[in-house]
């Protein structure tokens, strides 16, 4: 997949919808891209967070590990973004993330992240939106775990 | 040394002196003749009287023609004699004065080698390198003048006098009548322009201290913003070095004035005396016109003794001024370092020293007056808070210093008369920061064990008489005649029979100070010249094989590495190098300008690739442009990820406003430049352009056939192609085993590979092999490509290497991390069992696997015994133990 196809994947996503294709084009030249191995890990929970990760093709387990074992608690497949609050707020990775199978993925770095973020609000928003849905999909989670 | 310039010439050089004086002499007859015969041509040939011819000469007849010629030949005889006595002079002054030179800087050399330590703290680089370079310089020239030149010059100005004299002695009177004003003022005027001249020497010295304090400081200067305030002082120290040099250029010539004036003085007396004679008949013209031209001669000898004076003066300063540098108090006698004892016992025994005290400049007794009885073998421990003067005990123990008053013996023999043969060989001693020297890592390890060369240089018949010559003007100069070239290395020192045991004896100590892993790591990132190491390259070769099929083998690695293949496109390497196909050297391909290559155009055009080359960098050049216009150009996403720099970038934007891409194919090659290089810094894998497709890759593949068929000759040699079977020289062992790019978007792939690597290196046995040519890495200046732990170990390596009887340590693990720490004394406790460890500890916790401990404290031993006698309640061991928890 050339640089072009991967601006124009970033542009279905919603974070990155509104902005300009010459910045898409920075962001897709200065992200890796990299391939995962099913059942390798993006990232492991605790480690210090330096990227975010796109998801191009495949779909990762996010994998929360609890007093009772691993215990996975979201999935994330193509267009989603994972591994973004440790760049965010400099807290250790809150997960860990899993290839579930071969998957491809842009990695962008905190510097390039937060950069683009900066320079357009639009994007902040959008993650905020993001973030809050996530949230309230987490909640949700965990009530009916609790309650079940 | 020579307290004046006047001495030291006379006890080197007095023979050479004397046969330049005694050349000058015997040149005096002919010089007299030459002043004379002109006289006889014009007086005797040209306006003699016709009748005194046939004059009979030599007995032969000579008519007045005949006469006039042969006299004339004479005179050309005579200047001939004159200039080859002038040339043998002035070469033999030459040679005289370059010999005294080199015996000069010698001696100041080898008077610094053997400087004490203290004075080192006072005398600084800046200061003693212009000494010796080239505040020396003028003296060889004037040594080599000294006594011939008055002699000469003075004896020629005689010569012209005396003829002067004998024509007329009115008139020559009169042209010297001026003389002894000169005589009189020029010495005076003289001592002013001295005076100035030593002002001016030391105002350079501090200069150049100041611009060596400047280099070494410079970090400091940034940090603090005093660039200007070390402006100020360099501009002050100028100032007064052009204030002294103008006064000394007034005072040179006001002198020079003087002379020249009274010089002139002398034809006014001819035109006006002398032609007042021939008018009325008392002076021949012919004596006249000798006379003049004789006094035009007088001018420059005089002028050459004026001079000479002046320099004379100038070098008595500079010698004078050097050599009272040289002189430092408590420099030991030179046989301390030239005696070479018939055998050189171990030095075993009891360590004792008897009221030993040492004396800083302050007065303050750093060691203070210790007489202590260490039974050797054993390990002992020194501990102390800083200034307790721990160290200074080591310093002296190991003779670095010498007492201010006591001794050290060692089994009975006294330290301080011993050359430095028995006490650099049987001791050792590393501080807190060993230097190391410029040159190979390995010849920093081994050069220990260079203290005299041990087998000669074999030269063939040529390079022998050129040794021959070599050795005998060293001798001349009074320098040493040991062969640089010689072997030097003392493998019997370290305890090796062979080479080979050597090698293997560096490598264990390596791993004792905790060096081998770097030192191997340096190994696989150096290269090797498989001409003369035939060996390791074919190892190189196997591991490579290895390497490969282990890559197969081994689940999920085949597709870590991308292997250089000559018939397949390699889309984890750049353009650039998939096209050249192999490694550059010798500088013939610029692998960032290849676009503008001719050759490499010309390949291009070959195959039909320059229209899309054209194309892929013009659409290249817009992608740049395009993403990173807005990047400030100091960011650090264009640093890392941009391949035009911020400037490019600007020059490129204004490029294709200008350039239309349909009319690409009709730009000349000079405008095609900005873009050209560009495709060729691309690799697909990383980039993801999608402009290399498969159709370009193809085409590549063709070019690289052609570039490899067509290479002209003269620039064939400069690229190294890739071959899966040969070493390439330019390309580092590890490069070599990979033989192959690690692909780009494997997160894990480097960690494997490198894993892989490693592996493979054990399995074949190899890793010593690549420690070795990590011994080949250049340290830099002062070791400065090598870390301050690395410089250290290395310095305590080389202690090791030579297996002192007693090695000293002052605090030297300080600097390292923790683990090392304790690997190296562990090590080195285990290594020096069975002889003498003497280890200054920062720590006294670390004193524990030591036989024995002393307590110091003010330059005292307040306690000593073992460890665990010593760690009781209330002993200074115990407080020393407790400040370091």
């Amino acid at each position: 997949m050339s640089l072009n196809e991967e601006v124009d994947l970033l542009r279905r996503i919603p974070l990155f919808s509104n902005i300009e294709p010459s910045k898409l084009k920075l962001l897709a030249f200065a992200s890796e891209r990299l391939t995962f191995r099913e059942g390798t890990e993006l990232c492991r929970q605790g480690d210090v967070g330096d990227s975010a990760y796109i998801i191009i093709e495949g779909s990762v387990g996010i994998v929360v590990s609890t007093p009772n074992g691993d215990a996975r608690v979201a999935e994330a497949r193509e267009n989603d973004i994972v591994g973004e609050i440790a760049i965010l707020c400099d807290v250790p990775r809150t997960a860990t993330v899993v290839a579930d199978r071969d998957v491809e993925v842009l990695k962008i770095s905190k510097e390039l992240f937060f950069r683009m973020v900066e320079e357009f609000p639009r994007m902040a928003v959008e993650i905020m939106r993001e973030l809050a849905t996530r949230l309230e999909r987490t909640t949700g989670q965990l009530t009916r775990t609790l309650n079940s | 040394m020579e307290k004046t310039i006047y001495r030291y010439l006379t006890r080197h050089s007095l023979r050479q002196q004397i046969w330049l004086t005694a050349l000058a002499a015997l040149s005096f007859p002919f010089l007299y003749a030459f002043y004379e015969l002109p006289k006889r041509i014009i007086n005797g040939a040209i306006q003699g009287n016709p009748e005194d011819f046939p004059v009979g000469l030599l007995g032969t007849e000579f008519d007045r023609t005949g006469y006039l010629f042969l006299l004339c030949t004479i005179f050309l005889i005579l200047v001939l004699i004159n200039q080859a006595f002038k040339y043998y002079i002035n070469v033999y002054q030459g040679l005289t004065g370059e010999r005294m030179l080199r015996r000069l800087r010698y001696q100041l050399f080898s008077r610094v080698l053997r400087f004490p330590q203290p004075t080192f703290k006072n005398v600084s680089q800046g200061e003693i390198i212009p000494m010796i370079t080239s505040e020396v310089e003028p003296l060889g020239g004037f040594i080599g003048e000294a006594f011939a030149l008055p002699v000469f010059q003075g004896g020629t100005l005689i010569v012209i006098l005396t003829f002067l004299f004998y024509q007329n002695w009115i008139m020559a009177a009169a042209a010297v009548a001026l003389y002894p004003i000169q005589l009189y003022l020029i010495p005076r005027l003289q001592m002013r322009v001295n005076a100035l001249g030593k002002e001016r020497v030391r105002l350079v010295r501090r200069l150049s201290d100041r611009i060596g304090e400047t280099v070494q400081g410079a970090p400091e200067i940034h940090i603090h913003d005093t660039s200007r305030f070390v402006l100020a002082d360099f501009s002050d120290r100028l100032g007064h070095i052009f204030h002294v040099r103008y006064r000394i250029y007034r005072q040179k010539f006001v002198i020079k004035f003087i002379n020249n004036f009274i010089q002139q003085l002398g034809p006014f007396f001819f035109y006006s005396l002398g032609g007042y004679l021939v008018i009325v008949g008392s002076l021949e013209m012919g004596t006249l016109v000798a006379a003049i031209a004789a006094h035009k001669d007088l001018g420059a000898p005089w002028k050459e003794l004026l001079a000479f004076y002046q320099r004379r003066e100038d070098a008595k300063i500079k010698y004078e001024q050097v050599v009272s540098q040289f002189a430092p108090v408590g420099m030991p006698d030179e046989s301390v370092q030239t005696e070479e004892p018939g055998s050189i016992d171990p030095l075993t025994g009891d360590l004792a020293t008897a009221n030993l005290t040492l004396t800083d400049e302050i007065g303050d007794n750093v060691v203070d007056r210790i007489s202590l009885k260490l039974s050797m073998p054993s390990r002992v421990a020194v501990v102390g808070e800083p200034g307790s003067g721990a160290t200074d005990l080591a310093q002296l123990l190991s003779r670095l210093l010498y007492p201010t008053r006591g001794g050290v013996s060692i089994g009975g023999l006294e330290l301080a008369g011993l050359p430095e043969a028995i006490t650099g060989r049987r001791l050792a001693y590393v501080g807190q920061q060993g230097y190391v020297f410029a040159g190979s890592l390995g010849s920093n390890l081994f050069y220990g064990l260079k203290h005299r060369p041990v087998r000669e240089f074999e030269y063939d018949d040529d390079a022998m008489r050129q040794r021959r010559w070599h050795e005998n003007e060293a001798r001349a100069a009074g320098n040493t005649t040991l062969d640089i070239k010689a072997d030097w290395m003392d493998m019997e020192s370290a305890g090796a029979g062979t080479p080979e045991a050597l090698r293997a004896r560096g490598l264990r100590v390596l791993e004792m100070v905790d060096l081998d892993d770097e030192v191997y790591r340096l190994g696989l990132r150096g290269t090797i010249d498989p001409e003369t190491r035939g060996d390791t390259a074919a190892a190189i070769l196997r591991a490579r094989a290895t390497f490969r099929k282990r890559l197969i083998d081994d689940e999920g690695m085949a597709d870590l590495v991308e292997v250089f293949d000559r018939s397949a496109y390699n889309a984890n390497a750049t353009v650039g190098e998939n096209l050249l196909f192999g490694n550059v050297g010798g500088g013939a391909f610029d692998m960032n300008r290849l676009g503008e290559d001719p050759y490499v155009l010309e390949v291009l055009k070959k195959v039909g690739l320059t229209e899309s080359i054209l194309r892929i960098g013009y659409d290249t050049a817009a992608t740049m442009v395009e993403i990173f216009a807005d990047v400030p150009p100091d960011h650090e996403l264009f640093q890392r990820y941009s391949f035009v720099s911020a400037e490019e970038l600007g020059e490129l934007q204004q490029w294709l406003t200008r350039i239309d891409r349909e009319k690409l194919e009709d730009l000349s090659v000079g405008e095609r430049a900005p873009i050209m290089s560009l495709p060729f810094k691309l690799v697909p894998a990383r980039h993801r352009l999608g402009m290399i497709d498969d159709d370009i890759q193809a085409k590549l593949l063709d070019a690289r056939e052609v570039f490899a068929r067509d290479l002209p000759e003269e620039i064939g040699t400069s690229v190294e192609f890739l071959d899966p079977d040969a070493y390439a020289s330019t390309a580092s062992i590890q490069d070599n085993i990979l033989f192959g790019k690690i692909v780009y978007g494997r997160p894990e792939a480097a960690d494997r590979i490198g894993a892989l690597i490693t592996e493979v290196i054990s399995e074949l046995g190899l890793r010593n092999t690549i420690v070795e040519v990590g011994l080949g890495y250049d340290v830099g200046v002062s070791g400065s490509r090598l870390s301050s732990g690395q410089r250290q170990k290395l310095a305590i390596a080389r202690s090791v290497l030579k297996r002192p009887d007693i090695l000293f340590l002052a605090e030297a693990t300080v600097a390292l991390d923790t683990v090392s720490q304790g690997l190296i004394m562990g090590n080195l406790l285990e290594e020096f069992a069975g002889r003498g460890l003497i280890w200054v500890l920062h720590k006294a916790d670390l004193a524990k696997g030591f036989d024995h401990v002393l307590v110091m404290r003010s330059g005292r031993i307040v306690e000593e015994g073992t460890f665990e006698e010593l760690d009781r309640d209330g002993s200074r061991f115990r407080q020393l133990l407790d400040s370091a928890r």
